[in-house]
């Protein structure tokens, strides 16, 4: 029996170590860095991650405008996707995202976004480059806001915006400048991202005819003067002019690959490559998402204590147990959400609930067949093993097929943005799965140290046993 | 000994009773809407808008601003308070949505916005398209797990044709208790609507797994005892923790539904409408079952 103390003692660490992940405080830094491999950011678990529908916020689906001869351009999506993410950025929202979804479709999450509509206009809306000017006098940095004489209210408008809440502020080093624009992005043909013969990362561009003779003036009388590419306000480039351009040119620098390829993204499609339309909106209010958290959490907790006081009622000693296991449980799932990372929505939380449901059904099937081998007259030590032994093949088919159903619902809600779905599904999985361990092998473990020390006293108060 | 499985005509008539609303509201919704089931939204596309103003309002007041501005086909309705309205309209776009705030905010004052879907219909169905696929998917899926399970007895398939029969009277439960309430409260199905329906199939073929593996169980036992005996036995023997585990998930369920706020309501009231279902045909139905098919293949052979 001294196996059943070290199994004990196991299980007590685990429950130690995943209250220690599931509390709301600071956890060491190895932990948070070892949660986010190959990001240059730890992930904070002192919270849980919420869904859109409890912490309020828009969801939107976009969808690719393409016809049926003119198929998806390879990459187009792709493309659209990071200028969607840098617009959605410039929002000033805490952790807003962008996610591709099958063959043409994104889905953009804005946590706390306050004026959708217009969060909506900005995402859809077709953005401008300008070759620009930036003087002899001043210095602008890529990330700069500007004013230029094609935009000439940008910063005003901007910070309009952020004073709303509806931009993130933005570096302006020059608020009452006008900086002149030479060219806007409609004399770019084409640009591409390449490697030059070292290997470093260029990007490379050719110019339509009509205008490029502008162009070519401009860059003659200046060459050793910087240029600013600016997109929408925001200056994304910097480069030095070493030669009077006159059909095509190459921007070099210390670019990396993802920085050479973003650039030439975002000057070739200062508007979207392709249009999106928004086929999907879903807006919850912070309100509503706040009274869906406390009435969950009301619902669990009442519900919950309803579970663990009928369990002892009913079956007084191993309900009791089995009400610790089940707390072991809620605290296993708890950190799993955390560690895994699954973002709780509503439907998570009812997923949850009802993988508790599970649980309990586990011990009860045990139980109830202990009291059966009891009432037939078996020992005690004997009944009890049997109980688990005999009832274990229900458990494992009944939770099989809950895993079954559990796996379509998640290839559905991850196919057709039904995110709802994926989350109850996820839940109901992680949780049917941790209870097979702590409704049978937690509960067994404290059977079998308890009746190895109180197996005597136990025989002796039969009402201990509940039957 | 109780002879359950012996009285099948009355559960069998009893389940018909209960179905027999539902698929009557099917006919007749499909006479004159032109679909089955009365569907949300999220199988249609549309728009849906929940607003909470300072003061009570009236929901046809609200309504009113939408068929003034060319969407007749508009339904508004109070939700948890008289200060929060709820509209369900054809679907726009965001320009059009813009023109309709000012209205309102202009004949009501400025109002909280709780919630607000809006959904093409090329996407709704989509979606039921893959949600019909994915119940099918499930059934087939348990289908064969049971299948393999029972392996060892004689005739296992059986065994998993009468669970998916349970579970398909399952589902016709639920869709019957729904298009009552729709009746009456004007309940639709919704995204939540399959969720609960999958979990009620989870819980039901759970249920019939545990009589089944008594039954599994038993004929190890009483070698040459007729099926019926051991399939009125194994039920007997699992009574106990089926009202347990009932009760149970009762008690949880019922907290939900009680405190869990509207966005759960229908979600919950179907899990509860559905696990009772699951209880009675795991009992009534899947094991009268799989007696009546071994009796009439006896008979026959």
């Amino acid at each position: 029996m001294r196996n059943q103390y070290v199994l004990v003692v196991v299980i007590l660490f685990l429950f130690a170590a995943a209250l220690f992940v599931a509390l709301p405080i600071e956890h060491p830094l190895w932990l948070e860095e070892g949660l986010a491999p190959g990001e240059d950011t730890q992930r904070d678990i002192r919270e849980l991650t919420l869904g859109l529908d409890l912490k309020g916020g828009t969801q939107i689906l976009l969808e690719a405008v393409i016809s049926d001869e003119q198929p998806l351009p390879d990459d187009a999506l792709n493309s659209a996707k990071i200028i969607v993410e840098q617009r959605v950025n410039g929002l000033g929202l805490a952790e807003p995202t962008v996610q591709l979804q099958g063959e043409r479709r994104m889905i953009v999450e804005l946590p706390g976004v306050k004026n959708p509509d217009q969060a909506i206009e900005t995402i859809r809306s077709t953005g401008q480059l300008e070759f620009v000017d930036p003087g002899t006098d001043l210095i602008i940095r890529p990330g700069d806001f500007i004013n230029t004489t094609n935009r000439p209210t940008a910063v005003a408008k901007l910070q309009e915006a952020v004073t709303a809440g509806e931009a993130a502020p933005q570096s302006i080093p020059y608020p009452d400048e006008v900086f002149n624009t030479i060219m806007t992005g409609d004399i770019l043909q084409t640009v591409i991202a390449s490697q030059d013969e070292y290997s470093f990362w260029q990007i490379q561009f050719d110019l339509t005819g009509e205008s490029s003779g502008q162009f070519f003036t401009y860059t003659r009388d200046h060459i050793g003067d910087v240029l600013a590419i600016v997109l929408d306000g925001r200056v994304l480039s910097t480069p030095v002019i070493n030669a009077a351009i006159n059909d095509n040119g190459v921007i070099s620098g210390d670019f990396s690959r993802e920085e050479a390829e973003s650039l030439a993204i975002q000057m070739r499609y200062g508007a979207l490559p392709i249009p999106l339309q928004v086929v999907d909106v879903r807006t919850i209010g912070a309100s509503l998402g706040q009274d869906s958290i406390d009435r969950s959490l009301q619902a669990s907790i009442i519900g919950g204590a309803l579970v663990l006081l009928f369990m002892i009622l009913l079956y007084r000693l191993p309900g009791f147990l089995a009400d610790i296991a089940l707390a072991i449980y809620v605290t296993l799932n708890l950190a799993m959400y955390k560690l895994l990372p699954v973002t709780l929505t509503l439907p998570g939380i009812a997923g949850f609930i009802l993988s508790i449901g599970m649980a309990v059904d586990a011990n009860i099937l045990i139980f109830e067949r202990m009291k059966e081998e009891l009432r037939s007259g078996r020992s005690l030590r004997l009944a009890v093993e049997t109980g688990f032994s005999r009832a274990w093949p229900a458990i494992r088919d009944g939770n099989l097929s809950t895993l079954i159903s559990c796996a379509v619902l998640y290839w559905f809600g991850n196919n057709f943005g039904a995110s709802i779905v994926k989350g109850f599904a996820l839940t109901l999985a992680v949780g049917v799965l941790l209870s097979m361990f702590t409704a049978v092998f937690v509960t067994r473990t404290f059977m079998r140290s308890f009746l190895s020390t109180q197996g005597r006293r136990l025989l002796d108060n039969r009402g201990l046993l509940g039957y | 000994m109780y002879r359950l499985v012996e009285h099948r005509r009355i559960w069998f008539l009893l389940s018909l009773i209960a179905i027999l609303p539902g698929i009557v509201f099917m006919l007749w919704n499909l006479s004159t809407s032109g679909t089955l089931l009365p569907l949300s939204i999220d199988y249609t596309g549309g728009t849906q808008w929940e607003m909470r103003f300072a003061e009570p309002v009236a929901p046809t007041d609200v309504g009113n601003v939408f068929v003034e501005a060319g969407f007749s086909d508009t339904k508004a309705f109070h939700v948890e308070d008289d200060r929060t309205v709820q509209v369900k309209f054809k679907n726009i776009d965001i320009s059009q949505k813009e023109r309709i705030q000012q209205a309102i905010v202009a004949r009501f004052g400025e109002f909280d916005e709780r919630l607000y879907r809006s959904i093409g219909p090329a996407i709704g169905a989509e979606v039921s398209r893959a949600a019909l696929l994915a119940v099918i998917a499930a059934s087939i899926l348990i289908l064969i797990y049971i299948a393999l399970a029972f392996r060892e007895i004689s005739y296992p398939l059986r065994y998993g044709m009468a669970a998916i029969v349970a579970l398909v009277h399952d589902v016709l439960i639920t869709v019957s208790f729904l298009s009552i309430m729709n009746l009456f409260a004007g309940w639709e199905i919704d995204a939540l609507f399959l969720t609960a329906t999958l979990t009620v199939i989870g819980f039901s073929v759970n249920d019939t797994i545990v009589i089944f593996d008594r039954i599994r169980e038993n004929l190890r036992r009483y070698r040459g005892a007729p099926l019926a005996t051991v399939a009125n036995r194994s039920i007997i023997e699992t009574a106990q923790r089926s009202i347990a585990t009932q009760v149970t998930a009762l008690l949880v369920l019922a907290a939900i539904l009680i405190f869990g706020g509207i966005t759960l309501r229908i979600f919950m009231a179907t899990l509860i409408v559905g696990l009772v279902s699951g209880t009675y045909s795991s009992i009534f139905t899947a094991t009268p079952l799989v007696v009546a098919w071994e009796e009439r293949t006896a008979r026959g052979g």
